[in-house]
């Protein structure tokens, strides 16, 4: 059978031209602005709006700048928000340029077949929603709402996902945690109780050591987290840092561990050893909050950092020391959970070794350690109950990933194949700012579920590889053009923050909250959407809390008192945890009762072949994966990822610094673009590194295509995590091809 | 007065706000910059090392892009900031030949542009937007002749450096190493 649906590679009819002129030079001219707009705002002045941050999920709050002429000049962070204080990140900053990017999707779009060939035509809103009522609702008339799903990431979510509630299903699925922080908030709620939350509760700012594997903050730049941690490295802490590349962290760091890749349960097995038999722990801590020590303490015997030595490659001296230094600072010592986690398949099992350290330190809970974050809750907007659906996600996964507390990205996209049972199939897809291509690492269940799925429907204010598979596709304006819901995140103090928008929506743009609506009454479904205009919402939430949108016009943000209690444990508090035994599990019920095993064992993972290098990959601080590839002031800064290679590898093949190759796989798979190599002593001579979401082969992003290699088309091998369904990418492996490969056509 | 900035080695991650934030600041056009970040790497694996600096003009006390400009377009204002007048520079190019540091750019409009240490904010009682914007407040200005001021503070506490001392330019931009 030929594909129903054809990947549309180039731009039809209407998607050309530039709306500002050339690309590549300034979009705004004239003298600096900054002390007239900072006058005019004092004065009350509308020339700064209040907004949250859309470019990663640490949504800081800010304030986009206008100049006289309405334009969008520049975005600073709001001095009152505990997520940023007063300071944006890059890509921040740089939000700018997703507002000016002439990439930007203009206009609805509608598949069509002409002349044999499939293509995207320009629509008008009206054509354009009432065809994806007309679809929606015919698939839920006949397979039931639930064959719907949603993958979201982001504010565009929340309000997509009320439409899917209203209309029955609840399979809603964002990669965010299959794809990245799933396992340690499965691996921290069979320990804890509680997930990790998100932003983490790491009490940074207070912290007297803070130990990071394979986590590189200051290259992620989750900003509070950066800002609290050169906090921490100007008041002296102990920073240790476990990575085979000499990340930035790395190099802020008192000890280094230059660890052998995918060995990393093997140190902190080892970890533990030295603080339970040299007596280290925190003896009042486990005493009182944990169940399980001397099953713990009997596991590990054998698993001293001579045993580690030989599985790391680390000196056992520098892990006694490093154990050491952790227990001095205890309880006021921090090791990380990490984020992006999804590493060999055994990820919830290291977060689990992960949580048992921090409990024998005693640092849950604890100033310098981890707080108990609070946020605030924000009142729903009356509507009516949610139908409840017949089955959703959970039913999908109970028998496979019982743990897994949210759905997995990757079940919903294998239950949308053709070969899955007619009553548990999923038919039809919203997708909503996610790109999921360069998301979900296993191409070829994703391309066959893309082409089973009967309608897709894609929401995006650029036009990412997956648009290029949408039956419609829906131009949302970006988050400085327009309201969303009020963002609300846990701190150390309760906090709302505003967006609002600066400028109406370029061309034919539309915010979410506004498409959903649409929908909704196209569906019947008009009494989930009771208001004219979505500041109605936000004017009765912030009534309901005690506020106005006037005022948080005014401040963005809002602080409220914390009303769940101090921050930490208080001296001698006894405290139930939300376990089968109420307490810290060292030894986990809840994973011995699913069968998996209830204390972390070490397994060896697979090694490169000769000639091939474990393909590490990570973050620039100025970029956030493919959402920002394109972002003509963050490509401005780094528009093409390199590969990079240590010098004796680099000498063994005959590279030489900036020369391009493409990487190939043991699978075969070639990269469809070549990459720069950067030969440097930052990387382990096993390993080498690319930064994430480059490599774009979607000719409409015209700053991202061809730029660098795209590390997800090189993962043929994918370990998934058999207690939360989490896909485990760092089992992968290339060498180089320095000749130029066979040209072939590049498709997503 | 004696305006001064320091940028703390140790905390900086190479993040590049400060480049993003002059940019949208001061109008830069993409593709052009005031300030930069630079990362140097030494020694052999495991046993690396990186500096990391943001790096920008330097306001140098004794600075050889005035003494050479033919126009008296770069000059220096209240405080040691060296400024140049767009409508006076003939775009010549002198200067960004006499810096030692490569600080100046030929702007497309065709003067030649720097950091000006975010002159029009100083003169609001701002800061420049750089230090503003820095996720890990790892740089510091004011007034060298204010030993009470936070970049007079941290030069009497920590151990600093400037580039190319050699050069005789007497720079004003400090690195804390
Ligand atoms: S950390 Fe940066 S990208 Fe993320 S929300 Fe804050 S400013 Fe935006
Ligand atoms: S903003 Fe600060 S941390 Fe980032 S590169 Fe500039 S000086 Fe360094
Ligand atoms: S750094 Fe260069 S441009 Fe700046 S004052 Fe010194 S010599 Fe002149």
């Amino acid at each position: 059978m030929s594909t129903r649906r054809d990947f549309i590679k180039i731009a039809a009819t209407g998607l050309g031209g530039l709306a500002l002129g050339a690309g590549s030079v300034a979009w705004f001219r004239g003298t600096s602005r900054w002390a007239e707009t900072a006058a005019k705002a004092a004065a009350g002045f509308q020339g700064r709006f209040p907004t949250y941050c859309e470019i990663c999920f640490w949504s800081c709050a800010g304030w986009t700048y206008t100049d006289e002429e309405g334009r969008i000049t520049r975005i600073t962070g709001n001095a009152g928000d505990p997520h940023c204080n007063g300071r944006l990140c890059p890509r921040g900053t740089g939000g700018v340029g997703a507002y000016y990017d002439e990439d930007r999707l203009r206009t609805p779009l509608i598949r069509k077949e002409i002349n044999g060939k499939q293509e995207f035509v320009p629509a008008g809103w009206d054509e354009a929603l009432d065809l994806v009522a007309e679809r929606l609702k015919e698939i839920s008339r006949k397979h039931g709402p639930e064959s719907i799903a949603l993958f979201n990431h982001g504010s565009p979510g929340d309000h997509f996902g009320h439409l899917l509630k209203a209309m029955g299903s609840n399979n809603i699925a964002a990669p965010s945690f299959a794809q990245c922080r799933g396992p340690r908030d499965t691996g921290w709620y069979v320990t804890f109780g509680t997930g990790v939350g998100s932003p983490e509760p790491t009490d940074i700012r207070d912290t007297r050591c803070l130990v990071l594997i394979g986590s590189h903050i200051g290259e992620n730049m989750h900003n509070g987290q950066v800002q609290e941690m050169a906090d921490a490295i100007d008041r002296g802490a102990t920073l240790i840092t476990v990575d085979p590349r000499f990340s930035t962290a790395a190099s802020k760091s008192r000890f280094w561990l230059p660890i052998k890749p995918s060995t990393d349960l093997a140190l902190l097995m080892a970890w533990i050893h030295v603080l339970i038999y040299e007596e280290l722990y925190n003896r009042d801590y486990v005493e009182r909050y944990t169940y399980g020590f001397d099953l713990l303490k009997e596991h590990v015997r054998n698993m001293t950092p001579e045993w580690a030595y030989g599985i790391t490659t680390l000196q056992p001296a520098l892990i006694r020391e490093t154990a050491r230094q952790m227990a001095d600072a205890a309880p006021s010592v921090i090791v990380h959970p990490g984020r992006h986690v999804t590493w060999y398949g055994d990820d919830t099992q290291r977060t689990r070794a992960i949580a048992i350290l921090n409990a024998l330190l005693g640092s849950w809970g604890s100033r310098g350690g981890f707080y108990f974050a609070e946020s605030v809750q924000v009142p729903d907007y009356p509507h009516p109950e949610y139908p409840t659906p017949a089955w959703s996600w959970q039913d999908l996964q109970r028998e496979k990933y019982p743990l897994a507390g949210l759905a997995v990205s990757n079940v919903l996209v294998e239950a949308s194949l053709k070969e899955t049972e007619e009553s548990r199939r999923i038919r039809a897809w919203i997708v909503a700012g996610t790109n999921l291509p360069l998301t979900i690492p296993l191409k070829k269940t994703l391309q066959q579920a893309m082409q089973d799925v009967e309608f897709m429907v894609v929401v995006d204010t650029m036009p990412m590889e997956i648009t290029g598979y949408a039956d419609v596709v829906l131009p949302e304006c970006t988050y400085l053009e327009r309201y969303d819901t009020l963002r609300s995140l846990a701190h150390r103090e309760p906090n709302i923050a505003l967006r609002m928008p600066a400028a109406e929506p370029m061309y034919d743009s539309k915010p979410s909250w506004w498409m959903a609506k649409q929908l909704g009454e196209r569906l019947g479904l008009g009494s989930y959407f009771n208001y004219k205009d979505y500041t109605d919402v936000l004017e009765w939430q912030l009534q309901q809390l005690g506020t106005s949108l006037e005022e948080m016009k005014k401040t963005g943000v809002k602080k409220f008192p914390r009303t769940s209690g101090p921050l930490y444990f208080q001296k001698g508090e006894n405290y139930t945890f939300n376990t089968n035994t109420g307490k810290i599990e060292l030894y986990a019920t809840e994973l011995a009762a699913t069968g998996y095993d209830p204390m972390p064992v070490y397994t060896p993972h697979e090694e490169p072949p000769p000639g091939y290098y474990r393909l590490i990959y990570g973050r620039a601080p100025m970029h956030t994966f493919s959402r920002t590839a394109n972002n003509p002031n963050l490509t401005d800064l780094m528009d093409q990822n390199d590969v990079w290679v240590n010098p004796r590898v680099a000498r063994l093949w005959g590279l030489e610094n900036g020369q391009y190759v493409h990487l190939k796989n043991p699978e075969g798979i070639v990269s469809s673009f070549p990459i720069r190599v950067r030969i440097t002593e930052r990387i382990r001579w096993d390993s080498v590194y690319m930064v994430h979401g480059f490599g774009h082969s979607w000719k409409k992003l015209s700053r991202a295509y061809g730029k660098g290699a795209n590390d997800t088309e090189l993962m043929s091998k994918v370990t998934i995590d058999p207690v939360m369904g989490g896909t485990g990418m760092r089992g992968n492996f290339v060498t180089f091809v320095t000749e130029e490969p066979v040209a072939k056509e590049v498709e997503s | 007065m004696r305006y001064a900035m320091a940028i703390d080695t140790k905390k900086c991650v190479g993040c590049s706000d400060c480049v993003v934030a002059c940019q949208t600041e001061n109008n830069v056009p993409i593709g052009y910059c005031r300030d930069w970040v630079t990362e140097s790497v030494t020694g052999t694996y495991p046993l690396v090392e990186i500096e990391i600096r943001s790096e920008r003009c330097n306001h140098c006390d004794n600075a050889p892009c005035v003494r050479c400009c033919p126009t008296g377009a770069s000059h220096i204002v209240e405080g040691g900031v060296v400024m140049v007048t767009h409508n006076k520079c003939i775009g010549c190019g002198a200067c960004i030949q006499s810096c030692p540091y490569d600080a100046r750019y030929s702007h497309p409009e065709g003067y030649v542009d720097k950091c000006t240490f975010c002159h029009h904010r100083l003169v609001e009682g701002g800061r420049p937007a750089c230090v503003e914007v820095c996720p890990t407040r790892c740089m510091y200005f004011g007034d060298l002749d204010q030993p009470q001021s936070e970049v007079s503070q941290i030069l009497a506490r920590r151990k600093w450096k400037v580039l190319a001392p050699e050069a005789g330019t007497r720079p004003q931009v400090y690195f804390l190493v």
